[in-house]
């Protein structure tokens, strides 16, 4: 496999950064005779399936309604992105192996044994087209969360090696280097101290004891290290105690998007392990999606008990600093649309602190539909990184902008840098006139300093 | 022993007592199943009201999939309703539950639950025709669904032969109208038909889930 890793370079400049573009694909890791994959793929399923994915696997009644939900079929019109498809392998391993009726079908040897090429097509289903945006779950009349089940059926193509390639590739790097983006820990603390100069603003790194531990992501390191400064201008601005830490920076987790549960764990395990040394009460989480659903959801069942402090996502803790009078803001009365980040909002719950934000802002907002329920931008679930699927991406991309320009509201903010990647990449691609903007940006440009 | 001794008697002892053996078999099934804690501070504590809340508002779909789903909702509904008219409110029926439990409520005219049944077995048909031709139904489509339509459909279909003694003997017509509901009571608790009682756990599980996490439901 090592030659794969050579093969990886990493693609810093482009809009979307990524590894390249492979030259030959490699989106099958590891020797292995197939019906050794197929076993391993469909075992790794149905193990430790709790009892939420078994409900959900028993009440499909096939009604077909979630296909009106996901962008893939609505842009395409094709059948197979129907959201419960994409799980139809894998609902034959449950009934086999672990549904009640399970002795039944291996008695009579019904639902016929999946083949290693079936798994290799259900690739582009379960990692290409799914950005486990979630919206299917708010239209099946059973109340199926198909999103989770996807992320179930990504474990089983991650240990059967099925991964797509630069999908697996920067997962790996990111295991191996602690960044998927090649933002190692020397390379954070560069950046901290190029933008301190730059911002004249104090960016605390590896305090020994801090109240507040911030943690980033490698593409706001990377592609958007105005953030640091953004952060480090209103904590500062607020008079907390706070620390970056070169020991559990990295929020975002490809161990989770590609369905890595060991490499998830390493990835969460940083953060909380440096929270806990620098005895943080409070840990915020970045402008990312999944960084969110990682750790302020899926974090203490990794740690094995509840966290010993609080995990907010930067948009909570800015409107809880609103809240507080910690933060004063000058009014930004501009005319807005905001984007919901599907794993931060929808999934995750922290819907009304970025609205919470912008009304102490001023803005005059219009909303997109239901708030929490807005397009997905088409680049969660790390189908961003995955090349071979840019053109149903763009596809995708366009029901968002059709969504956005609807609002015609001037700006366009957001609170999620894969997002905001995904929209600068679309924007480049349609050449739209819209630039995705930072919450909190706007809020440290906004600060009332006395 | 006629055929309609045999349809009233042992044919449904037996069908109905797989029907509930089997019902009981899968909720236990997916009832007993390992759930793991969740060590995550919820946003809400009560989740209860959230799994009650999604159980009723999942009955219809939210303004922003209204439109797209539209045909798939007025045909579901017309045909729910009609089955739920055909079943309880007949009178015959009525009787035939109330001889089992001792229960009786006020039924409809017979004329106008004919109308109903014809209205039900018409919707079913529909449903049947939009489920072979259109692509995504098409494709996720197996033998559960086509099999379930038809144990549903023929028992209003054989209800509807016998009380307009078509093709046979009203005896011979009844008995097989029996034989049909026999046949639905035993598949019931087999395949999809189980969305009848899987409904409350699948979303009530939703509900609490999201509602522990504050998201949109
Ligand atoms: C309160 C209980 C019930 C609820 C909430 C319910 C709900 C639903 C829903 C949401 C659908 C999917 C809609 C669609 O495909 O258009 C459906 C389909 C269906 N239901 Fe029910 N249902 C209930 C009871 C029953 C019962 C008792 C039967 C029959 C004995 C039944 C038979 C069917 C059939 C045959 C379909 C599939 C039609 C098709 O698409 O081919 N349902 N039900
Ligand atoms: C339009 C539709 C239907 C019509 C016109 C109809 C008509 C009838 C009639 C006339 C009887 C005879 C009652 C008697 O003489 O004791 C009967 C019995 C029965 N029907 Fe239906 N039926 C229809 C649909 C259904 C459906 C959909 C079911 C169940 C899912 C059902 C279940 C039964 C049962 C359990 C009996 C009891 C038989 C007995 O008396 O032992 N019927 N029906
Ligand atoms: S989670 Fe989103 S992308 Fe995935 S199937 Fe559902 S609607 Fe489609
Ligand atoms: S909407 Fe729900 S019940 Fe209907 S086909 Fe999709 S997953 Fe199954």
């Amino acid at each position: 496999m090592s030659e794969i890793v050579d093969n990886n370079p990493l693609d810093l400049t482009g809009t979307r950064i990524s590894v390249q573009k492979p030259e030959v694909r490699y989106d099958v890791q590891g020797e292995m005779p197939d019906e050794e994959r197929v076993r391993i793929a469909m075992r790794s399923f149905v193990k430790d399936f709790g009892a939420h994915s078994a409900i959900y696997m028993e009440s499909c009644i096939h009604c077909g309604m979630c296909a009106e939900a996901c962008h893939y079929y609505v842009q395409t019109g094709d059948p197979k992105y129907t959201p419960i498809w994409k799980l139809e392998l894998f609902k034959q391993a449950y009934k086999r192996e672990a549904g009640p009726f399970a002795f039944v079908y291996r008695l009579f040897d019904l639902k016929s044994a999946v083949t290693a090429q079936q798994l290799q097509q259900w690739q582009e289903l379960i990692y290409d087209s799914c950005t486990m945006c979630g919206r299917c779950t708010m239209i099946c009349p059973m109340g199926i969360d198909i999103a989770a089940l996807v992320s179930q059926a990504r474990h089983a193509m991650f240990e059967a090696g099925l991964v797509p390639h630069e999908l697996w590739a920067v997962a790996e790097r990111a295991e191996r280097e602690g960044s998927p983006l090649g933002a190692t820990a020397s390379t954070f603390a560069d950046r901290c101290e190029w933008m301190a100069d730059e911002h004249e603003v104090e960016v605390p790194v590896d305090k020994e004891r801090a109240d507040v531990l911030v943690t980033i992501s490698s593409i706001e390191i990377m592609k958007y290290p105005n953030t640091i400064a953004d952060f480090a201008k209103v904590l500062n601005h607020m008079g907390v105690d706070w620390t970056f830490r070169t020991d559990g920076y990295e929020a975002t987790n490809f161990g989770l998007l590609s369905g890595n549960a060991a490499w998830q764990k390493d990835m969460s395990m940083k953060m909380i392990k440096a929270a806990i040394a620098c005895g943080a009460k409070t840990l915020i989480l970045p402008e990312c999606g999944h960084a969110y659903g990682a750790l302020r959801w899926q974090g203490a069942n990794l740690y094995g008990k509840p966290l010993p402090f609080e995990v907010l996502h930067i948009s909570e803790y800015l409107a809880r600093g609103i809240k507080e009078g910690k933060i004063r803001l000058r009014q930004w009365p501009e005319s807005v649309t905001f984007h919901d980040p599907c794993q931060v909002s929808r999934r995750g719950g922290a819907t009304a602190a970025p609205r919470e934000v912008m009304r102490a802002l001023g803005v005059k907002l219009t909303e997109m539909g239901e708030p929490g329920l807005n397009w997905c931008c088409g680049g969660g679930g790390g189908v961003v990184t995955i090349h071979r699927a840019d053109e149903l991406r763009y596809k995708t991309f366009e029901l968002k902008m059709k969504q956005v320009e609807a609002t015609k509201a001037e700006h366009l903010v957001s609170s999620c840098s894969n997002c905001r990647q995904t929209f600068d990449d679309g924007q480049a691609h349609f050449q739209w006139d819209k630039t995705m903007e930072s919450l909190l940006e706007i809020v440290a440009a906004n600060l009332i300093n006395t | 022993m006629d055929l309609i001794d045999f349809a009233r008697g042992p044919a449904l002892q037996w069908s109905l007592a797989l029907f509930i053996f089997g019902i009981a078999w899968r909720l236990i099934g997916v009832l007993l199943l390992h759930r793991k804690v969740d060590h995550s501070l919820p946003r809400h504590q009560d989740t209860t009201m959230g799994g009650v809340r999604l159980i009723f508002s999942r009955m219809w779909p939210k303004p922003e999939f209204r439109q797209s789903n539209a045909v798939h909702y007025a045909l579901s509904y017309t045909f729910h309703i009609g089955l739920f008219i055909v079943i309880f409110l007949f009178r015959p029926h009525m009787l035939f539950i109330r001889d089992l439990t001792g229960l009786s409520w006020p039924t409809l005219p017979s004329g106008f639950v004919y109308v109903i049944g014809a209205m039900t077995l018409a919707t079913l048909v529909a449903m049947l025709v939009r489920r072979m031709s259109h692509p995504v139904l098409k494709m996720i489509s197996n033998f559960d669904d086509y099999f379930s339509w038809a144990v549903t459909a023929l028992p209003v279909a054989t209800g509807l032969l016998a009380v307009s003694h078509l093709g046979a003997r009203y005896e011979t017509l009844l008995a097989l109208h029996i034989l049909s509901v026999c046949l639905l009571l035993v598949w019931f608790p087999f395949g999809k038909l189980m969305h009848a009682t899987l409904f409350v756990i699948s979303r009530g599980t939703t509900g609490a889930l999201f509602e522990r996490k504050g998201a949109s439901t």
